[in-house]
């Protein structure tokens, strides 16, 4: 991976940045009382599929507007670095969609939401991605 | 009112995983990359957002119902089956190879980095791929 260049430790923003995510959550629970997992959010975002799609969709068009919204306060475009291997990033993005589903969620609904209600299923998921995911950079930047 | 108060919900989010750092997969990577150039910002997000929803939820829960919906949804299983952990292993090795889960690849798109642009479609056609391998699971029990 081309990418191992030192980003900044930041601490503060990325609590800050946490509380904005848990903020949304409890709304998502306090209005729609669904868990705000982002991949359930997704597959649950096409109509026929449920009832209450309509706000699944919207929230989806809220979490592409962000960047957007950054821009015009701030000024400046968001930055980020995304890896340019294409081949790579096609099966990511294959592991991820299957992944997330096949084990009933990802970052969000088992990482924040599930970890806040202190669901047993919810930490045995955050664990094993977490491991999962350590030992993919490890074997990917340092073994092979 | 759904629809305008779920677009609202989605960019609090949005802007969240942005501030955060956590919507750009150098940062996320580093996370990961314990014994190289780690970055432990994200564990920061984590906690951030996980006390911040332990607390919400349980002052949300002591109401009746959800403002705009009849009832509340809470997954109410306890089994650890295989699904759940191969799920969470596999989303696991995507999300160290490209740095991306599903909600900030979402917020990347309108950056339109040729990755995200290869791994966004890529996620949802592995997402409808497991949805329709759960459903004829199902409907064969």
């Amino acid at each position: 991976m081309p990418l191992d260049t030192v980003t900044p430790f930041t601490p503060l923003a990325s609590t800050l940045g946490g509380v904005l995510i848990g903020l949304s959550a409890v709304l998502v629970m306090a209005l729609f009382g669904r868990i705000a997992g982002i991949s359930g959010i997704t597959t649950g975002a096409l109509p026929m599929r449920r009832d209450d799609w309509d706000w699944r969709l919207a929230f989806v068009a809220g979490l592409i507007a962000a960047p957007l919204l950054v821009l015009a306060i701030t000024g400046t475009p968001v930055r980020q670095t995304v890896p340019t291997d294409l081949t790579a990033m096609a099966i990511a993005g294959l592991l991820v969609g299957f992944g997330t589903v096949m084990g009933s969620g990802c970052t969000s609904g088992h990482g924040v939401c599930g970890l806040a209600r202190l669901s047993p299923r919810s930490l045995v998921a955050v664990l094993t991605f977490m491991t999962t995911a350590f030992l993919t950079v490890l074997v990917l930047r340092h073994l092979v | 009112m759904r629809i305008f108060l779920g677009f609202l919900s989605g960019l609090l989010f949005g802007v969240g995983l942005l501030l955060a750092g956590m919507s750009d997969p150098a940062k996320v990577l580093n996370f990961l990359d314990v014994f190289g150039t780690f970055d432990p910002s994200l564990a920061f997000v984590m906690g951030g957002a996980a006390i911040t929803t332990f607390i919400g939820y349980r002052l949300v829960w002591r109401r009746e119902r959800p403002l705009l919906l009849a009832d509340f949804q809470i997954p109410s299983r306890h089994d650890i089956d295989a699904d759940l952990v191969l799920g969470a292993a596999t989303f696991g090795i995507g999300w160290g190879i490209g740095g991306f889960c599903p909600g900030p690849a979402w917020t990347a798109l309108p950056l339109a980095a040729p990755g995200t642009l290869v791994f966004l479609p890529a996620m949802l056609i592995g997402m409808t791929v497991a949805t329709i391998l759960k459903q004829r699971r199902t409907a064969l029990a």
